[in-house]
């Protein structure tokens, strides 16, 4: 069956073909379905015929809830095309629904006139009624928006898989790859990449691998051979044309933050020991590193959160990188540990991968809301850089940023990155490690004249005294420190200079970040869009779709959020109305408030979903109408 | 403050830092210290290489005092933070000093994951049954019925026993002292030193101001023979003024019971003879709490496995196959398009 003749026909003629500009795929199945696999392979299928691509990831946090339930759908989303693609989409052009659930799910948001494709073989009277229908949508106008094409996978993929001996369990697993070949010929990509991926992934079961194959090549050959909707003969995407000459590979925000730390580290000549405890969304940054030991670093899974951001210290007190991760409630419990490190001036990167709170919240699902806990959630006065990475790419220059200001300041940085950017995948045009400009870091070796708190009077970080220095040996703790030689101090003028030290040193680093530059659109007017983190994406593309309307708008996006670019107050100052998107309710805009006084307007949503674009350039027009 | 005449031998006094020590006057911590700066002088540390490492309460000032490198930390935290240390710089001598309180109550988790690991260091454990720092509340080890601020009516809580807690983590090295044994402690502070892997060592310590006294009934000059043992390897479990007191097991009760020699027919063949690398016995030894059974002291149990260094330093190696990575290849690793 998988013959070369076979492949070669995915490179079938393409004049049939209905050609756009970009399209919207949501798989949608089962928790157990495998749609996270399936959206993967697409992906990488995607990003290999030469699309750009965005995609988001959306499953629920239990492993595998109740067969069949509305709250176990896992969805996978993709856009992809010719042109810039800023975000996963909002309406799709086509859904693949596993189950009765799925479609009840995610029906809302096809596209009039979009494909739905639905496995039959899963529309029994039980999931039904799980699902909650109490008729058979198939047999009612529920669909009659839609062109439907009904398949019963279950059974295609069996009788695909029969002669290969697999129990009727393991042959019914195959569902996914027999959509995912459907869905190849429809986009017209190659099987191969998914075929060696299967080779590899199954290794030890030659049998499953084969099985899964046969499914691929069987949903392939049924786009190829039976006209399923009147007249459809697939799509085809252009290439996209917009792309600057380069390498490329697809990336997610958890690989690309690893690798931008360890870039970081090496940047910064030391060993990384990052340490970590497992919390959804955050995870997938401790896998990723885990598996990279020979990179001059070291992972460490603690036993709590505390003890994560403990042994990370520990290690920057020792004269590593010391780096912790987690999620919202992890990065709380760890609020006492960060203030030691504040206090002891000890460089520390914290990477908060966000998720919906509060508390347990939803775990799996997204929102920016731990801005408020980032800047100000710990006891005392006790400030620290805080930046935010704008896309699963950025993660990776983010990073490297990190670890420099905590490097050269001598001090905790917290980086936010979300569960949307965590998880999500984009192309990514592969940075060349050896040109980065390095950041060595120096420690202290002089015993001559030294002092534990002998600051860099431009910087105003101590110097970095490592044990294992010989007559550098000192003592420092989170009791309050004399000014100079760090020991306990009770004084209370030494208590007030430590403190503006070290609120002065913080606001320093603005000094040594880029000044705030203006997106798109132009850098004065009558309304600015200013957003931080994963919502770069929707408002980019909201505003460059009104900018091409002849809509006067500018979108800012702010990378640094503590201490915030020192031109932004001015920037702001250019602009007559400031309207803040975010998935939380109002944070960043409290900040710019209360440090600029600027009337800044907020566009909020909790949803644990990503902004579409439409609510953007609804909520934008508005904001312009509003005013004139 | 720092200057090492060095190669002269440093003596206890070189490892005294400037700082005023602010322990109340009478507190056991100082004579903890002293045993320790002996300890020090008596295996030759090397100060830059020596780290002290503390959480909070009064034994956790213990670093500020000692001219070595000291990190004094937040409550409960010491062992993550000695942990982080050594897997930064697995060659630095890390000693971690605790409280009952901060080891027991809000760092209860993190010894048992430092013990369970087997992170190379030395643990010693300040138990005065008591809170002192925050005056004077009833602690984990406190025993029931213990009246402090917290408790006017008396404890209603059980004590927990550190050495038992410590073994039953998965200690390999559990050794204890008492403030007052002036000749005793450097020497088990050197054989702590000595074992690679957490080594664990409990001191009954004497808080003057909130718990004076709490030790008496088996450190006090005129029981002290009778109610203690000091535990050898190799050596019978002998005690008492004239030494013929002995411990025997029996076999009904699975547990220590007091013997004498050239008494009711038993001989010095019937008292058992301590081995330090059987768990066993030195969970039979940490928990005579029956009356009449005397409290033992000395190394309970040490039976070397290998250190949390040890095993990291075997995974890097296996993996690495002594190639430094290379961070391009790596992002080059897997499906890759070029866009002309």
């Amino acid at each position: 069956m998988a013959t070369n003749t076979a492949f070669q026909k995915d490179i079938a003629d393409d004049t049939r073909r209905k050609h756009l500009d970009s399209a919207v795929v949501r798989f949608a199945g089962d928790s157990g379905d495998g749609m996270q696999i399936t959206g993967g392979q697409f992906t990488l299928a995607t990003a290999l015929s030469g699309k750009n691509l965005s995609t988001f990831p959306d499953f629920p946090a239990e492993i595998r809830a109740p067969a069949g339930t509305t709250f176990g759908v896992s969805s996978f989303q993709i856009n992809f095309g010719s042109r810039v693609i800023k975000t996963s989409g909002d309406e799709f052009d086509v859904l693949v629904a596993m189950n009765p659930a799925a479609l009840r799910v995610e029906i809302k948001d096809l596209k009039v006139g979009g494909i739905v494709i639905i496995d039959t073989g899963s529309f029994s009277d039980r999931n039904l009624r799980k699902a909650g229908f109490e008729t058979d949508p198939l047999e009612s106008t529920f669909l009659g928006r839609y062109r439907v094409i009904k398949l019963d996978i279950s059974q295609l993929t069996l009788d695909a898989v029969a002669e290969l001996g697999l129990s009727k369990k393991e042959a019914l697993r195959c569902k996914n790859f027999w959509t995912l070949g459907y869905i190849f010929w429809m986009f017209g990509h190659k099987r191969q990449t998914t075929v060696d991926w299967l080779h590899a992934k199954f290794a030890n079961r030659a049998d499953i691998a084969n099985a899964n194959i046969a499914a691929l090549n069987a949903g392939h050959a049924l786009g190829e051979t039976s006209e399923t909707i009147d007249g459809f003969q697939g799509y085809a995407i252009d290439d996209a044309d917009d792309i600057a000459p380069g390498l490329y590979r697809t990336v997610t925000g958890g690989e690309a933050l690893s690798w931008g730390l360890a870039a970081g580290a090496q940047l910064a000549d030391l060993k990384m020991v990052f340490c970590s405890y497992p919390i959804t969304p955050a995870s997938p940054i401790l896998h990723t590193l885990s598996n990279m030991p020979e990179h001059n670093l070291v992972t460490f899974q603690a036993e709590d959160e505390i003890a994560a951001a403990c042994a990370a210290i520990g290690a920057s007190y020792a004269g590593a990188l010391g780096v912790t991760s987690s999620s919202g409630p992890g990065v709380a419990l760890k609020g006492e540990a960060i203030g030691l490190a504040i206090s002891t001036e000890l460089p520390l990167v914290i990477v908060n991968t966000q998720r919906a709170g509060p508390s347990t919240g939803l775990p799996t699902k997204t929102e920016q809301s731990d801005l408020y806990q980032s800047v100000f959630g710990r006891n005392g006065d006790a400030p620290l850089v805080v930046i935010a990475a704008r896309s699963p790419a950025d993660c990776f220059d983010t990073a490297i940023e990190a670890v420099r200001i905590a490097t050269k300041y001598m001090t905790p940085v917290i980086l936010l990155s979300d569960g949307y950017i965590g998880n999500a995948a984009e192309p990514w045009q592969i940075p060349d490690v050896d040109k980065l400009v390095p950041f060595p870091v120096s420690f202290r070796t002089d015993p001559e004249g030294f002092q534990p708190y002998d600051r860099d009077p431009e910087t105003l970080a101590r110097n970095w005294a490592v044990p294992g220095t010989p007559g550098l040996e000192h003592r420092i703790g989170g009791i309050e420190k004399h000014y100079e030689s760090g020991h306990i101090s009770y004084d209370p003028d030494n208590h007030q200079k430590m403190t503006d030290t070290r609120a002065a040193k913080i606001l320093g680093v603005a000094n040594d970040i880029e000044d705030q530059t203006v997106e798109s659109g132009e850098d004065s007017g009558k309304l600015a869009i200013v957003g931080w983190g994963s919502t770069y994406g929707p408002i980019s593309r909201a505003v460059s779709n009104l900018l091409a309307e002849g809509i006067g708008v500018s979108h800012i996006h702010l990378r640094h959020i503590w201490p915030l670019p020192s031109n932004l107050g001015d920037l702001l100052s250019n602009f007559e109305n400031v309207l803040i998107p975010e998935m939380n309710t109002g944070q960043l805009r409290t900040l710019l408030r209360s440090e600029y006084l600027i009337d800044a307007k907020g566009l909020n949503k909790v949803s644990g979903q990503p902004f579409k674009i439409h609510e953007l350039e609804d909520a934008i027009k508005a904001q312009l109408e509003a005013r004139t | 403050m720092n200057d090492i005449t060095s190669p002269a031998k440093l003596t206890a006094k070189d490892f005294a830092s400037d700082q005023e020590v602010r322990w109340c006057p009478g507190c056991g911590d100082y004579a903890i210290l002293k045993a320790v700066q002996k300890t020090l002088a008596d295996i030759e540390a090397t100060p830059e290489n020596t780290v002290f490492i503390s959480g909070i309460g009064c034994a956790a000032r213990f670093p500020y005092y000692m001219a070595t490198y000291g990190f004094h930390t937040i409550h409960g935290r010491a062992p993550a933070f000695s942990t982080g240390v050594k897997l930064a710089n697995p060659d630095l001598d890390v000693w971690v000093v605790s409280g009952d309180g901060d080891a027991l109550s809000i760092g209860g988790n993190h010894l048992l994951h430092l013990l369970r690991r087997n992170v190379d260091l030395q643990f010693l454990l300040f138990n005065n049954e008591i809170y002192g720092l925050t005056k004077g509340q009833y602690s984990p080890t406190s025993r029931a019925g213990t009246r402090s601020p917290s408790t006017p009516h008396g404890s209603i809580e059980s004590p927990l026993s550190a050495t038992l807690f410590a073994l039953g983590a998965g200690a390999r090295f559990v050794a204890r002292g008492i403030d007052s044994q002036q000749k005793l402690l450097p020497g088990l502070f050197q054989r702590a030193h000595a074992h690679k892997g957490t080594s664990f060592v409990e001191i009954f310590q004497n808080c003057i101001v909130y718990n004076d006294g709490v030790f008496d009934e088996f450190t006090a000059r005129t029981v002290a023979a009778e109610r203690q043992i000091f535990v050898e390897h190799g050596s019978p479990l002998l005690f008492g003024a004239d030494n013929n007191k002995g411990l025997r097991l029996n076999r009904e009760t699975m547990a220590f019971e007091v013997i004498t020699v050239g008494e009711d027919g038993y001989e010095l063949g019937d008292v058992h003879v301590h081995n330090e690398t059987n768990r066993n016995l030195a969970t039979l030894l940490a928990q005579m709490d029956e009356p009449g059974l005397p409290v033992a002291t000395g190394i309970l149990y040490c039976n070397p496995a290998p250190s949390y260094e040890q095993g990291l330093a075997g995974l890097t190696e296996s993996v690495q196959s002594g190639e430094q990575g290379n961070l391009n290849a790596l992002l080059r690793r897997g499906h890759t398009w070029t866009v002309e």
